[in-house]
């Protein structure tokens, strides 16, 4: 069987790198993975950390998947995917708890609930399953891209309007008790916005990304 | 009137079809109908019993609205002045309200407006009156010191997350008022609650406090106003809010217009009174113990039955639904007010947390109707 062999990046494969990230992203058109974006996108660098752990997760599990995809029986493999990506997540856990203990205290159970994050169950069932392991991986790194697209826009929004910083760095001027001690735009009256601390205005936040990007892109619009 | 008209034709030139700023047209418009009449006709041969359009509706809110904004300039500046111990003309009372209150007036109403045409400019349309009421209800519901950019942000959010992102006017679930006040409150809660923001330069001066009966009350302190003081409205508190006497006569206007729908007032009322009954029964602290009458006359409650609640868009619209809607409006705001210490006035969130249920209340009743008919149907 004389099979054509495809490029490594033909226009196929771009789009499975691309589209996750504008036309298919799965937090603002497929709605998926929404409870961990609103969790922890108070601060940046907590999203970041999540987007990377989520990133190798998804871009792994594929491979592995895939890799097996014919050796899984149809009826188990829901349970043989769960205990693929739950290992990935224990490895993910334990490497965080070692070498960024603050980070992971503050992302506390969210990390093990990566297991349950529809965004990789759902590569896995809707691409793993059925494509080969380098375009699993190129699909993984799409996915987990998209993902950490948003969450990173959200945490940014979020990080400065709510509490002035970037990373815990001050950017907008350091907050003293009077204003005559404020620096930067306190020294001005401003105040940070404690709504955008509470998951409300991550809903709100996402709500706004969506709109923006359906205003742009006319075909996501769904017709009634 | 002629001679503005024609001068006002004149101006609006390079707007019409055809001219150089044709694009800006709902912007002039929009002018034109705030001093004139919409310009827009009926071309076909409608059956016109009484020519009540938005404008109309809009501007009567707006007559109802003006006791209880007069007043409550005033009272800023009685507020003031009678805690410093210092005279309280009413003229002085009055101006130094009018400073206070005007320039959040004018951030609201320029800030909202500036919005809106610009929606209407993308989206080709005119601008409709909607925003009118809602520009003036947000520093109404406002305590005096809020900054006025912190204001500025609660309009942009209740304009653009509250109203435009539904698809403007008349079809908004949440009322853009509250949501602009809710926006604040969670926000900016230090400027928006507490003791020190309800009476002008409470913040600044030692001798003013700022504190509201409810906010009393919540701290398991005495009231300290005579009932007499609450229904003619000189106590603390946020600007149009405080004087129930100003507050009915909105309500008659309102009612008399038919604009305002009386099931939902009462019905407020009702449940108000309800749940005051039921906790006076109780009694276990301060706020329980606070004479169930004397729970309507304070805080927002008044206002926001007789200004919030009504909203046609975000509230009930079938008959029984008014006021199965009215009274858990009621019956929520007491039951916030009393359970939750964090949050001393209930009525913005019982009137959200309704304004969610309206379509749900709608459609159950409406179902029950459809159930009778068939049964009717079926025994005939």
């Amino acid at each position: 069987m004389a099979e054509v062999k495809e490029a490594l990046f033909s226009k196929q494969n771009k789009a499975l790198l691309s589209d996750p990230l504008n036309d298919n992203n799965p937090i603002s058109v497929q709605v998926l993975g929404i409870c961990s974006a609103l969790a922890i996108t108070v601060q940046l660098k907590p999203a970041v950390v999540m987007s990377l752990a989520v990133l190798f997760v998804v871009i792994a599990s594929n491979v592995v998947v895939s890799l097996i995809r014919n050796l899984i029986p149809g009826r188990i493999r829901i349970i043989v995917q769960l205990l693929i990506v739950a290992s990935l997540v224990i490895l993910v856990d334990q490497v965080l708890k070692a070498y960024a203990y603050d980070v992971s205290k503050e992302l506390s159970v969210f990390v093990g609930l990566i297991i349950t994050n529809c965004i990789v169950m759902g590569r896995l069932e809707a691409f793993a399953l059925a494509n080969g392991p380098w375009k699993s991986f190129l699909d993984g790194v799409g996915n987990g891209a998209g993902y950490a697209l948003i969450l990173v826009i959200v945490a940014v929004f979020r990080e400065l309007l709510g509490s002035g910083k970037l990373f815990g760095i001050e950017i907008l001027g350091h907050k003293a008790k009077t204003l005559a001690e404020s620096t930067g735009l306190y020294s001005l009256g401003y105040e940070n916005n404690g709504f955008m601390l509470l998951s409300p205005m991550a809903l709100v936040t996402v709500g706004i990304i969506i709109w923006v990007q359906r205003s742009k892109n006319r075909k996501l619009i769904e017709q009634h | 009137m002629d001679f503005l008209r024609k001068k006002f034709d004149e101006i609006r030139k390079p707007f019409n079809p055809g001219g150089k700023f044709e694009k800006f047209a709902p912007a002039i418009n929009s002018i034109d109908t705030l001093m004139f009449v919409p310009k827009h006709n009926t071309h076909k041969g409608a059956h016109i019993r009484d020519g009540v359009d938005l404008k109309r509706v809009m501007v009567t809110v707006i007559f109802a609205l003006l006791p209880a904004m007069l007043f409550g300039m005033y009272n800023l500046g009685y507020q003031h002045f009678s805690q410093l111990g210092e005279s309280t003309a009413f003229l002085d009372c009055m101006i130094f309200g009018a400073w206070k209150f005007l320039p959040m007036l004018l951030v609201s109403y320029g800030v909202g407006l500036a919005i809106e045409i610009g929606f209407a400019i993308y989206n080709k349309h005119e601008v409709n009156e909607g925003y009118l009421v809602s520009g003036m209800l947000i520093p109404l519901i406002m305590p005096v010191d809020f900054p006025l950019w912190m204001l500025a942000v609660s309009v942009v959010f209740a304009v653009f997350i509250g109203k435009e992102a539904f698809g403007g006017t008349g079809m908004n679930i949440f009322n853009p008022a509250l949501i602009a006040r809710a926006f604040a409150f969670f926000s900016y809660a230090p400027q928006m609650s507490g003791d020190k923001v309800w009476v002008a330069d409470a913040s600044t001066i030692d001798a003013v406090s700022g504190e509201t009966i409810l906010g009393q009350l919540a701290a398991g302190a005495e009231s300290s106003w005579s009932v007499l003081d609450m229904f003619l409205g000189y106590i603390p508190g946020s600007v149009g809010e405080t004087s129930v006497l100003a507050i009915l006569i909105g309500a008659a206007i309102l009612i008399a217009t038919g604009v305002g729908s009386w099931k939902i007032m009462t019905g407020v009322v009702i449940g108000g009174a309800a749940m005051g009954l039921i906790f006076n029964a109780l009694g276990l602290n301060a706020l329980m113990e606070f004479p169930w009458w004397q729970h309507l006359l304070v805080g927002g409650f008044a206002f926001g039955a007789v200004f919030m609640a009504t909203d046609p868009v975000s509230g009930a619209q079938t008959e029984k639904g008014k006021w199965i809607y009215g009274i858990l409006i009621g019956f929520f705001a007491i039951m916030i007010r009393v359970f939750n210490g964090a949050y001393p006035e209930g009525m913005m969130m019982a009137i959200l947390l309704m304004n969610v249920f309206a379509p749900t209340v709608d459609h159950y009743v409406i179902a029950g109707n459809i159930k009778k008919r068939k049964k009717r149907l079926k025994a005939a």
